[in-house]
């Protein structure tokens, strides 16, 4: 269970409070109007944004003195996933080990992520030569073999056209299945949420609320989702 | 937030940079001003040459930026074969030799250059190129390219549907000036003005070849004079100070233009054509005659040298051995001092600015500086190659910064939260995330770096006496010689071991496009 316990952030004069739970293994969206500070949520998270009060615990243990990689999660950003001057198996071997000394049986496991991911034969090529989905699949790769608790999601595949988006969204469950992570979306549109996420947290007014029913919440949205949604 | 403690040793290494990069400009001046016994007063002589400094510095800027305008707007909308050779050749003569186009520029306006035997032959009298005149062409032969190019970006960051929307509203020239190209060029003229002008301001080895006299004398040369044939040092010390706070203002000026960004070398993107008829047919002048005005003295460079190369004597080939000794070792101290300043500003401003201050410091202030402080305790002859390659790393480093800094902070902005999440370590961190980004801008830096060092006739002709000199020095005595063959065929070497350096470099060093 990923715990906010009293959590504040305080950035110049933004400000955001977070107290929520999320169970092991759900599926939460992170909904609310642009700079509500849904990014800002997540970075907490994952660690590149400071707590003014508060704590984030994982199973009971404090994370939020933890450098970013130490801490049991995974995350992809809205871009600048890969680094581009390296092939897309480097990129993703990065996940086991960031000097890329691979062992034999490392190899084979990234391997192994890029096959599930349906990039086989395209281990050689560098980012530039890829598709936006064939991106989105790599640092899907990644976030498979690292295998942590949790996959943090900050809009990777909004760049990507609806049938795209939602196979991608279906790879996210079935690396959630198959690792039994938590995941945490951050997401502007209610068919992304119903799609992957049972629950939804939503921020909005300097809030971040604790997670509700996804299909309940979008039926009957409280006033500042609503005014969001339109 | 940072995610990521920088190692001390990293900070002292930029700390230790730092300072010597002080020591070198403050700590000079200090030495010069301390060891000036008595009170020494300028001149009347050096009052003109502060005057000749500030106003040829302001003629050679406005010359050359003014011619740049109708150049730079032809290329801009103009598509013909070879355009983009000549856009390359526009940011060539930054890294000539300033005597390798002084001997072309006399080839071809001298006393017994192309255009005078030409006006002979007319029946009109010789045109000397010595003095006032020489001095500015020299400069404009240098700085109108640069303004080209500086004045390029301005164009290409014209956007596209400002050009469409000019078409489609039906703008003639006169409105196309008024709402499109005026504003462009009144944000980025200042800017040109002020690079040209801070370039010509510690101008010496063009006046030395050009000028001199009472009428021609920057404050640079007159430093050299009033130390090498007075070893006058109150005066040398005084006119340093002059020149120190003559940049300072400068450079304070500088800071309130912004700099055009980037290495864009023309733009590749659809736009309304251009104006036919007689607009044509002066963009075709206007190109021609720039074009004319950089290749003319080159060729006649290499037609003159080539056949002299074979026969050079004896003591060219130790100054190219010397030379390309110096060359080297201050291509390695400018690796050092970038790498260092270039680490440090990922999280700070203060290191680049102190870098960029090293654009207005004088090569013969810091020259005469460390000769006074070495010389109670060693023959500064012998420092004469160390010196050069410490001066000219230093001079090369405003540079050098400019192309790695901007691609460090990219590089970082875009990827250091990645890599923190991955669990890099630092080494791992500058190994897989920042080297590869920063290779290609390094091997530019570190190309521009070796070309300048080979090229500079600066300090060297404070410390360097027989038996020391470099290839532009040993070239100057040709020049004093009038062994016009001999300097020319040193002139081909020169320049064929200045380009040859920096491609050399910047291919060994930048590699091929890490991203392809």
């Amino acid at each position: 269970m990923l715990t906010l316990d009293g959590v504040e952030i305080t950035l110049g004069s933004f400000r955001l409070a977070a107290a929520l739970s999320v169970p092991q293994g759900a599926r939460v969206a992170v909904m609310g109007p642009s700079g509500a500070g849904k990014s800002t949520l997540i970075g907490a998270v994952a660690g590149f944004v400071p707590l003014s009060a508060g704590a984030i615990r994982w199973q009971g243990a404090r994370i939020d003195a933890l450098a970013p990689a130490l801490r049991p999660l995974s995350i992809l950003f809205q871009d600048n996933n890969l680094l581009p001057h390296l092939s897309v198996f480097d990129n993703v071997a990065l996940g086991v080990d960031p000097n890329l000394r691979l062992s034999a049986a490392q190899k084979a496991a990234v391997g192994q992520a890029l096959e599930e991911t349906g990039l086989s034969g395209l281990e050689a090529r560098k980012p530039a030569q890829l598709s936006g989905g064939q991106v989105s699949r790599a640092g899907l790769a990644r976030v498979l073999l690292r295998a942590r608790p949790m996959i943090l999601l900050d809009e990777p595949f909004s760049a990507l056209g609806p049938a795209l988006k939602r196979q991608m969204l279906d790879l996210v469950a079935r690396i959630a299945d198959e690792t039994g992570a938590t995941v945490l979306m951050i997401t502007h549109d209610p068919e992304d949420a119903l799609r992957l996420c049972d629950q939804t947290i939503v921020v909005a007014d300097g809030q971040a609320s604790p997670p509700a029913p996804t299909g309940a919440l979008l039926a009957d949205p409280p006033p500042a989702l609503k005014a969001y949604l339109g | 937030m940072r995610w990521r403690s920088e190692p001390l040793w990293l900070i002292g290494a930029a700390a230790l940079v730092a300072a010597v990069l002080v020591v070198l400009n403050l700590g000079a001046l200090g030495a010069v001003v301390w060891r000036a016994e008595g009170s020494a007063s300028l001149s009347s002589a050096d009052w003109s040459a502060l005057r000749f400094t500030m106003v040829q510095a302001a003629v050679s800027a406005l010359v050359s930026v003014a011619l740049a305008i109708p150049v730079a707007r032809a290329l801009a909308r103009r598509r013909f074969a070879g355009r983009g050779a000549l856009v390359v050749l526009m940011g060539a003569p930054f890294i000539l030799p300033v005597l390798v186009a002084v001997i072309g520029l006399l080839a071809v306006l001298g006393r017994n250059g192309i255009v005078n035997e030409a006006l002979v032959w007319l029946g009109l009298p010789r045109f000397s190129i010595y003095g006032f005149h020489g001095v500015i062409l020299a400069h404009v032969f240098f700085n109108l390219p640069l303004s080209v190019r500086l004045l390029l970006q301005g164009w290409a960051r014209i956007p596209g549907e400002h050009l469409r929307l000019s078409s489609a509203l039906g703008f003639g020239a006169v409105a196309r000036w008024r709402h499109i190209e005026g504003p462009m060029l009144a944000r980025v003229v200042p800017g040109a003005l002020t690079v040209v002008f801070l370039i010509c301001l510690t101008s010496f080895a063009v006046a030395l070849t050009l000028g001199g006299g009472p009428r021609a004398t920057t404050l640079e040369l007159a430093i050299y004079q009033a130390f090498r044939f007075d070893f006058d040092l109150g005066r040398a010390a005084l006119l340093a100070a002059v020149q120190a706070g003559v940049g300072l203002a400068a450079l304070l000026a500088l800071a309130r233009f912004t700099l055009p960004e980037g290495a864009s070398t023309g733009m590749d993107r659809v736009a309304p054509a251009p104006p036919g008829g007689l607009a044509k047919g002066l963009d075709a002048l206007a190109i021609a005659l720039a074009a004319a005005f950089l290749l003319a003295p080159l060729a006649m460079v290499v037609i003159k040298g080539l056949p002299a190369v074979v026969g050079l004597p004896a003591v060219v080939w130790w100054a190219t051995l010397r030379s390309l000794v110096v060359a080297g070792l201050s291509v390695v101290l400018l690796a050092v001092f970038a790498a260092a300043l270039t680490a440090a500003s990922l999280t700070r401003k203060a290191p680049e600015a102190l870098g960029m201050a090293a654009l207005i410091s004088s090569p013969l202030v810091i020259g005469t500086g460390l000769f006074v402080l070495a010389n109670p305790w060693i023959d500064p002859a012998r420092l004469a190659l160390p010196v050069t390659a410490l001066v000219n790393a230093a001079m090369a480093l405003p540079f050098a910064l400019r192309a790695l800094v901007p691609a460090a902070r990219r590089a970082e902005a875009d990827f250091a939260r990645l890599s923190a999440a991955l669990g890099l370590s630092t080494a791992a961190h500058w190994r897989l995330v920042l080297w590869p980004r920063l290779r290609r801008p390094a091997g530019f830096a570190l190309g521009l770096g070796a070309a300048l060092s080979l090229g500079d006739l600066g300090v060297i002709v404070l410390f360097a006496q027989t038996g020391s000199e470099t290839l532009p020095m040993q070239m100057h005595r040709l020049m004093g010689a009038y062994r016009s063959g001999d300097s020319a065929g040193a002139a081909v070497l020169l320049l064929a071991l200045s380009l040859g350096a920096f491609v050399a470099v910047e291919r060994l060093v930048g590699g091929r496009d890490a991203d392809a």
